[in-house]
């Protein structure tokens, strides 16, 4: 970490950059902020450990429109997010200066509070270069748990060390991947209609509507989202009823589709912990089996699959034959 | 006619048709004088792929029971490509409906020309049969908006 | 004071559900809210806070007001009937009920929402004692103690049992009618005053316990509308309504109608000062900025509320938007913004 704010504050010093999009250190060992970093005073704040799973891609939407360029940490699957919205002109690559830090997985404080850890005053082995252990001293004493155990869901599928795209690396990454991206999707369409249906059901039936999946997503970056006009009878902030919440979610996932990179940010945030993120995957499963295998923000050229087609494409009938 | 016959299930089909192929095929079939079941609704549309997603879970969600989108074949469209387009999107929501547990059939896309009246009232009929065999739609629909 | 073993609880909920509704939290798909009691509900007590707070039971996330049928060219209006079944909520904590207090407030005075008051003249709160505060509470900031939570009936879970002390007229009916099931404890009170001393033991430990509220108030309207502060806080914000939902006292709602193709549905439904469109009016929008947006909410807490409440605060501590916020955003760090720029100066 030290490496890193060495790096941005001569950055900063020589002119090179004028911010630096970060993380700052927040007032629970557990909730650091995205924050913008202008002055060498403000890097005491500073920090970046497992915590800081926040992708700031994102954020490069507006930081693209200000005076000068911006220093962006962006781990390995930020990357492809960032990549993504380079070929939809959404961000202004000159605009950016990317430092690609390493990743050894980031934590999930719902996952540590659900092993029953509690009252947290301090955590130690969170840093970057960590220990496998993170040990809690809380109001009800001290904790122990493993890093991996303590991951989002994300890590545990990883997409790999590499960066998509940067301007130089600091900080060695660790492929956490130990499960099979499409594992939970299988899982899922080997159950019986019925199942599915109430599985989703009580799943969907818990969403507030808050929009922190939508509003989080790299990929959803339209002006006016289709959700926020009051023109159609779409701008429902309601829960009324199961059906509102099945219609946003299938359409907030197929607006991404072919776009979605995967990046997870979606289940991260929901408050509810519903699994978003198997929408997305199932399109990215489809799209692999029908169309050939596409991974969003790996490439500046090809086309997306929902913008390109072939003659010979799988009929709609497919999905009825296929059982 | 028994009472029962009577209340026999109709369901509410809508049918989005291209302008320049399904929807000139449908009035084939009605000048040919070839029947098909009055449930079906035809919503005219300038090319398949002017169907949204959005669409077809509004149709379910006011109530239809089917929703099926017909247009050019493959390589007549007269937009030269959208219903290429229109035919991957129409796969992954199909398949989407399917993963969230919608029974399978109550979508369909069919490519009808504009000299296949034929097609087209045979399609409407196997459809609305396959439809009636299914039964109501209960997963997709709004209950606010049930009569 | 009364008793009951933990194990004899499922009688307790089966016996209040038997006579009217019961509202308690609930665990759905791996979270708790709080939800209504059948049998194969799965009740959790242990977790401390429902993700959404049990605000929804007297102010409900959407509710219909009325509804507009058309028959032929026969049109007719009928308004959603009032609450008039009797429920009962178990298991709301201090803060919560606080919470309804401050909704009492916006509700109760006049002109009344006849909706909220039929639901707050039915409802009976069974209040539960915060066990196990977590270091996310700062409900000490605002003067209220978990371990003593003010209610129809107070109850704590010590070990095995509860403990269940009726405190005003509804909560001795409730007792009442549960009296097979709760039994005299005369040596409750030792066991009540012993895990009170505990709880408020840790309450004096949590971090953000010693919070200084000092210099928010009615008062202070245009320093700290103005103050250059609010440049910078806003900036992770991702416009998400996550920390009004939550929240036991955001108490904003939008009115809409729905177009159920045979008539129309005008219904209630909560907003958020986070979206684009809140108080959205035919010339547009006064809030054009995130910026104006999010100063909205914590002026709205901290000062615009206390302004019109006698200085009551709209927020109750419970912590909700701290564990909730995706850019960990919170009511905490703004407080502690201005009182290190105040420390500063």
């Amino acid at each position: 970490m030290q490496e890193l704010i060495n790096r941005a504050k001569e950055l900063l010093a020589d002119g090179t950059v004028a911010r630096v999009l970060g993380w700052k250190a927040g007032d629970l060992p557990f909730n650091p902020e995205p924050a913008y970093f202008e002055k060498e005073e403000d890097f005491a704040d500073f920090v970046y450990d497992g915590f800081c799973g926040a992708n700031l891609s994102k954020y490069m939407i507006e930081a693209s429109k200000l005076e000068g360029k911006t220093l962006v940490c962006l781990k390995p699957c930020d990357t492809y997010s960032f990549r993504q919205l380079m070929k939809e002109h959404r961000v202004n690559r000159e605009k950016a200066y990317i430092i690609g830090v390493g990743c050894r997985g980031k934590l999930d404080v719902n996952k540590i509070r659900d092993l029953g850890i509690k009252g947290i005053e301090s955590v130690q082995g969170a840093e970057i270069e960590g220990s496998d252990t993170l040990t809690f001293q809380t109001l009800y004493g001290e904790k122990t748990c493993s890093y991996a155990d303590a991951m989002l869901e994300r890590c545990h599928v990883c997409k790999g060390k590499e960066h998509m795209i940067y301007d130089e690396l600091i900080g060695e990454s660790r492929e956490t991947k130990d499960a099979d991206r499409f594992a939970e999707v299988e899982k899922i369409e080997a159950m019986s209609p019925e199942e599915r249906f109430a599985y989703f059901q009580k799943e969907l039936s818990k969403c507030i509507r808050c929009n922190a999946c939508r509003n989080v997503c790299p990929a959803c970056s339209c002006r006016k989202c289709v959700f926020d006009s009051n023109k159609f009878d779409s701008a429902q902030k309601a829960n009324v009823n199961s059906f509102e919440e099945k219609m946003f979610h299938i359409i907030r996932a197929f607006h991404v589709a072919g776009r979605c990179t995967d990046c997870g940010e979606c289940s991260r945030v929901c408050p509810q912990g519903i699994p978003l993120h198997l929408f997305n995957r199932k399109f990215i499963k489809d799209i692999d089996e029908l169309y050939g295998e596409y991974q969003a923000g790996a490439d500046d050229e090809e086309r997306g699959p929902l913008t390109s087609y072939t003659v010979d494409d799988a009929e709609p009938g497919i999905v009825a034959e296929r059982g | 006619m028994s009472i029962e016959a009577k209340e026999e299930f109709r369901p509410k089909i809508v049918a989005f048709c291209c302008n320049w192929c399904s929807y000139a095929g449908a009035d084939l079939a009605g000048s040919s004088r070839l029947a098909y079941p009055a449930d079906v609704k035809i919503i005219r549309v300038p090319c398949s792929c002017r169907v949204n997603p959005m669409f077809i879970l509004r149709a379910f969600e006011r109530g239809a029971d089917g929703v099926i989108l017909c247009g050019c074949h493959p390589g007549d469209c007269h937009y030269t490509s959208g219903n290429y387009y229109a035919r991957r999107r129409m796969t992954l929501l199909f398949s989407m409906l399917d993963f969230i547990g919608v029974e399978n059939g109550r979508t369909r896309v069919e490519w009808v020309s504009a000299a296949e009246g034929v097609k087209f009232s045979t399609t409407m009929r196997e459809f609305v049969d396959k439809i009636r065999s299914l039964g109501k739609n209960v997963r997709l629909e709004d209950l606010r908006c049930r009569n | 004071m009364y008793q009951i073993a933990k194990e004899n609880l499922t009688a307790l909920f089966q016996k209040i559900a038997s006579l009217q509704e019961l509202y308690l939290p609930v665990k759905n798909a791996g979270q708790v809210n709080f939800g209504v009691w059948s049998e194969d509900a799965e009740v959790d007590l242990d977790t401390l806070k429902s993700v959404k707070s049990p605000k929804d039971v007297f102010f409900p996330q959407s509710e219909t007001l009325y509804t507009c049928i058309r028959n032929g060219k026969k049109l007719t209006i009928e308004p959603e009937a009032l609450q008039e079944q009797h429920f009962v909520v178990f298991g709301m904590k201090a803060c919560d009920i606080k919470g309804v207090e401050v909704l009492d407030r916006v509700f109760l005075s006049d002109p009344v929402d006849t909706f909220y008051a039929a639901r707050r003249d039915h409802g009976t709160i069974v209040a539960l004692a915060c066990h196990e505060p977590e270091e996310t509470c700062f409900c000490q900031v605002f003067g209220t103690d978990c371990a003593d939570p003010a209610a129809d009936v107070a109850a704590w879970m010590i070990e095995d049992t509860l403990y269940w002390k009726p405190m005003t007229k509804k909560g001795e009916e409730l007792t009442a009618s549960l009296a097979d099931l709760l039994t005299e404890d005369d040596s409750a009170q030792e066991k009540v005053e012993a895990e009170q001393a505990a709880i408020r033991a840790i309450v004096e430990k949590l971090p953000y316990s010693n919070l200084s509220l000092e210099g928010w108030n009615g008062d202070v309207l245009m320093e700290k509308f103005n103050s250059p502060l609010w440049d910078e806080l806003y900036k992770p914000c991702l416009a998400c309504g996550t920390c009004t939902f939550v929240c036991p006292t955001c108490q904003c709602y939008d009115i809409k109608d729905y177009d159920t193709g045979h008539g129309v549905q005008r219904y209630r439904c909560w907003d958020s000062c986070m979206y684009s469109d809140f108080t959205m009016m035919a010339h547009g929008n006064n809030r054009t900025t995130q910026k104006e947006r999010f100063r909205q909410r914590f002026m709205h807490k901290l000062v615009y509320f206390p302004a019109n409440n006698g200085g009551m605060y709209s927020c109750v501590g419970c912590g909700r938007c701290v564990e909730k916020c995706p850019a960990a955003l919170n009511i905490v760090k703004v407080i502690k913004a201005f009182q290190k720029q105040g420390g500063e100066q």
